[in-house]
């Protein structure tokens, strides 16, 4: 008999750790973001066309060249993107080198997008199947990585870049040797 | 004024299921005989007057009254009807206040009609649902007010979203609550049983309706819902072991134990502590589903009423029920947990095999859905899917579909394989036979191959327990029993038959190209523009031949709609006996190919209908049981009349 | 309902994904022309979960990036790269998450230890019941 009591209050410990966790998960912020798993890591091999004509492609060694930059994941039809924009320009004019991904894009959309919202990459490429996206663990546009001179990720910022993000990432960006 | 009526009705029912439960509680205790003469009355007046609020909620929305927040917040003035009034309960308060007038009508009900057990355990009963009760009832007043105004009313309401002006929609969801509250009902009796030391045979027997009932109404909700997404969600799945489907299958698992515990309980007085146990998870099952969607601390159901609060409040009524009940049948171990003894080979011994089994897939579906929620209390992401919950699933579903084809056999208490070796023979030659059979024509994974193996089995053995027995005479409830049997064995091979044979075509076709997917020939014949009242569509018109003869026409559409605007594609579904072709359109390719999807998929349907068949075979178990307690009541109402003229109320549930 | 209301939840969630105006990736909608080689495919896709979704796998969305991660696997299998090579890859990006097949590790032991408990308890509950009959 008091063997089954034993299991009786088994079952209330576990159904307390059930609603303790229930408890604790409701009072923290859902986070929707799948980080990269790259992080740490030497960004895979790659070489993307020009998404535009007026700026070069992009490619793995352009990102190994001994300076530390920020990778922005963009497209012209994401919404966000545009509201980062003014922080983008920001952070070019901090110095910070700026290279650029359009996810799904044509070239004509691109152009139009950066026209409206300014151009704050010294590069571009075109990922026309989000190979490369894939291949750095982002999973959404647009996403921010830090690279640093060797074509090390060392940071990754998810969703679009708001005021208090610049310093953040202007520091992350030094970190790595910019 | 009408808003306000309907509010201080709630507050009326609120304050009688006060009354109900000290009436109830006082009464269990023999403090005091004029408080609990109340019990009774207080839970009719109560179901009265909840049905009153829920009333005027209804007439608000038929009024489209929208200086009533809810109203103007999901209704509109030009919806049809239909849609209005379901839009009362196709909302967070609303669907609160369906669920709780459900449940005071389920109280008033056993307050009117049930005299069965001792009175002290009814008035226990009737006190523990009063507390149930009272939990939904603050909750309804203090934090989801379904009369609030607004002020000033707006000139026009915002649910006008055709999307949601689906039938189905309107109708799903009280269909689960329906069966919510009747496993709410079956808590408050095991409450009530395990307070007054009462865990008898006649308190499975009380209990039993309302688990079958509430278990008919989970069947048909997970079944429609299976249904549903099937057709909208485009890519031919039927069951993802998503969060939001095992929401409601752990509740439906944990009352099919129940209801089988029950009926050991009821019959042999076995089972004690199992079915009291099963009769907690089950309504905790409910509870859980209900927070987990609606407190959006899972990823999957972020739509709908999503608000901590609210399931903070969820999670404090779960957590006193629950935890309550718990540690009363802690306190009343000794007394349930000798029952009657048995062989395991023996009926029992089948059923026990079958709570053990349903209890163990119970609890591998709440491991695996909650599991990726306590990972990430640590920071870590992980996805619990179809590839874990299939196998793992499968280690306890398909030994107990063994069971269940043997089990019904067995006589009670203690049986010999000698007795049952010819047809136990007999189901393993038939098993051997479709084993033999697929394995020769076709190469299957294991796990679908044991399906239709286990399919054949439970089919044929569903019916073994009608042999050599009187047809005509032969109870509702052995038929309900053998229907959602045979059932079972029929969404089984439904099931084993899509994944093992299914066959999938993605082309991108010009007109006239033909489409070949299995038996089926497709030709498209061209894609024409459609409009709807607010929307557009391509519609692909294709012309079907199935094994060279003609067979109809499939019409799918990719729809646009405008406001909001999006894009939906509705398949078209082709169905013959043995399985439906499914069809649907995508997007036209730059060089001006369509892209177009096809399966076949045979006998996918008999998924559904073996769950319609499932919940047509507690229908009539239910109406067995029904009508069994009917002629009793009648036979003892008339050795009570000619006993004594005069029946007073409480006598009379005495005798 | 919770069903439905999910599913509503994706058909307002995955027009805002879908806003580019790119054809898909060739493989994203086309099957592989060996069949058992897109039968592998398949099999495999079923286990990927779709990031940009709620709870799909990359088979049954219509996103573009789970168009997009269908034309990797189908590619790759072409290639002749087993399919646990892919979902190596995938998980090397995104950690276990873009798995539904969890793997034994130290983050995930009690979703195989507990129903291997089960299982013990289920013989035991059994094997009681067995011997008090005696």
């Amino acid at each position: 008999m008091t063997r089954f009591r034993w299991f009786l209050w088994g079952v209330v410990a576990v159904a307390a750790g059930l609603f303790g966790l229930f408890a604790y998960q409701l009072t923290q912020p859902k986070d929707e973001f799948i980080e990269s798993a790259m992080i740490g890591q030497s960004i895979p091999a790659f070489a993307l066309r020009a998404a535009v004509p007026d700026r070069p492609g992009l490619s793995s060694e352009d990102l190994a060249d001994g300076k530390a930059k920020l990778v922005n994941i963009f497209a012209s039809w994401c919404i966000p993107c545009r509201a980062e924009a003014a922080q983008l320009e920001v952070l070019r004019e901090s110095g910070a080198e700026i290279v650029g991904i359009a996810i799904r894009d044509r070239p004509e959309d691109v152009s139009a997008f950066l026209q409206v919202y300014g151009n704050p990459f010294t590069r571009i490429g075109a990922d026309d199947i989000s190979e490369v996206q894939l291949s750095l663990g982002s999973s959404g546009v647009p996403e921010t990585f830090v690279v640093d001179g060797n074509g090390v990720i060392t940071y990754q910022h998810i969703g679009d870049i708001r005021p208090e993000h610049v310093r953040t990432i202007l520091y992350q960006l030094r970190e790595a040797g910019a | 004024m009408i808003a306000e009526f309907g509010l201080a009705a709630l507050w009326l029912a609120a304050a009688l299921a006060g009354l109900q439960l000290v009436a109830g509680f006082m009464g269990m205790r023999d403090e005091d005989e004029v408080l609990a003469r109340l019990a009774r009355p207080a839970a009719l007046v109560q179901a009265l007057l909840c049905g009153l609020a829920f009333l005027t909620l209804l007439w608000l929305f038929a009024r489209t009254d929208l200086s009533v927040a809810l109203v103007a917040n999901n209704s509109h003035s030009e919806k049809p009807m239909i849609f209005k009034l379901a839009g009362a309960w196709g909302n967070h308060e609303g669907s609160m206040l369906l669920w709780v007038t459900v449940m005071a009508v389920a109280g008033g009900l056993i307050a009117l009609v049930e005299r069965r057990l001792p009175e002290r355990t009814m008035l226990a009963t009737l006190g523990a649902q009063a507390f149930v009760g009272l939990g939904f009832y603050a909750f309804l007043l203090f934090s989801s007010n379904p009369f609030e105004r607004l002020n000033p009313a707006p000139g026009e309401g915002n649910g006008l979203n055709p999307l949601l002006q689906d039938i189905g929609l309107a109708f799903h969801p009280p269909t689960l609550y329906f069966g919510y509250v009747g496993l709410s009902v079956a808590f408050s009796f095991v409450v009530g049983a395990l307070l007054t030391r009462q865990v008898t045979p006649e308190f499975a027997r009380v209990m039993r309706p309302w688990i079958l009932g509430a278990w008919v109404f989970l069947t048909i909700g997970i079944t429609a819902g299976s249904y549903w997404a099937y057709y909208e969600l485009g890519w031919g799945g039927w069951w993802f072991w998503d969060p939001v489907e095992n929401a409601s299958l752990m509740p439906w698992l944990a009352a099919t134990a129940l209801l089988h515990s029950a009926s050991v309980l009821a019959s042999r007085d076995a089972l004690r502590a199992w079915t009291v146990m099963l009769g907690v998870i089950g309504f905790s099952m409910s509870m859980v589903g209900t927070f987990l969607v609606r407190s959006g601390i899972l990823t999957s159901v972020h739509a709908f009423a999503v608000d901590p609060e609210r399931g903070s409040f969820i999670l404090a009524l779960l957590a006193i029920n629950i935890g309550g009940a718990l540690v009363l049948f802690i306190t009343r171990a000794s007394t349930v947990a000798e029952g009657e003894r048995f062989s395991i080979l023996s009926r029992e011994g089948a059923l026990v095999v079958n709570n053990v089994a349903l209890s163990a897939v119970l609890g591998i579906v709440l491991l695996g859905t909650l599991y990726p929620l306590l990972t990430e209390a640590f920071d870590v992401r992980v996805s619990v899917g179809p590839p874990y919950f299939n196998p793992v699933s499968a280690i306890f579903v398909l030994p107990m579909l063994v069971v269940l084809a043997v089990g019904p056999l067995l006589r009670w208490r203690k049986d010999s394989f000698a007795r049952i070796r010819m047809p136990v023979f007999a189901l393993g030659i038939i098993g051997l036979l479709v084993l033999a059979g697929v394995l020769l024509t076709s190469t299957i994974d294991i796990l679908p191959l044991l399906g239709l193996v286990l399919a054949a089995v439970v089919m044929v053995g569903s019916f073994l327990p009608l042999r050599g027995r009187s047809l005509r005479r032969l109870p509702l409830a052995v038929w309900g029993m053998v229907i959602a049997h045979f059932g079972a064995g029929v969404t089984l091979f439904g099931m084993a038959s899509d994944t093992a044979f299914q066959q999938e075509r993605l082309v991108a076709a010009n007109a006239g190209d033909v489409v070949e997917v299995g038996p089926w020939q497709a030709v498209l014949e061209g894609v024409i523009p459609v409009a709807g009242p607010n929307w557009n569509a391509m519609e692909a018109q294709l012309p079907l031949t199935y094994d060279g003869s003609e067979a109809g026409e499939a019409r799918p559409q990719a729809r646009s709609f405008w406001s909001p605007p999006q894009e939906t594609s509705e398949i078209a579904l082709v169905t013959r006996w043995n399985g439906q072709l499914y069809v649907g359109v995508g997007n036209q390719t730059e060089d001006g190919r369509w892209q177009l999807r096809l399966w076949w998929k045979p006998f996918v349907t008999f998924i559904w209908y073996g769950g319609l068949l499932i919940a047509l075979g507690g229908v009539l178990a239910l109406l067995g049981r029904l009508s069994v307690d009917v002629r009793r009541r009648v036979a003892v109402r008339k050795i009570a009349d000619r006993k004594e003229d005069e029946a007073a109320f409480v006598q009379e549930a005495g005798a | 309902m919770k069903k439905l209301l999910l599913i509503l939840a994706m058909l307002l969630v995955t027009p805002l994904a879908a806003q580019d105006n790119l054809p898909p990736a060739p493989f994203a909608y086309q099957q592989l022309e060996d069949p058992e080689l897109e039968a592998m495919a398949q099999d495999l896709m079923i286990t990927l979960r779709c990031l940009k979704c709620q709870s799909q796998s990359i088979a049954d969305s219509d996103a573009p990036m789970a168009g997009d991660m269908r034309h990797q696997v189908r590619t790759r299998i072409a290639a002749g790269e087993e399919p646990e090579a892919i979902r190596e890859w995938l998980i090397q990006r995104y950690g276990d998450y873009v798995s539904y097949q969890p793997r034994v590790k130290a983050s995930t032991w009690p979703l195989f230890a507990i129903p291997a408990l089960l299982v013990l308890g289920a013989i035991l509950v059994l094997r009681g019941r067995l011997r008090k009959a005696k």
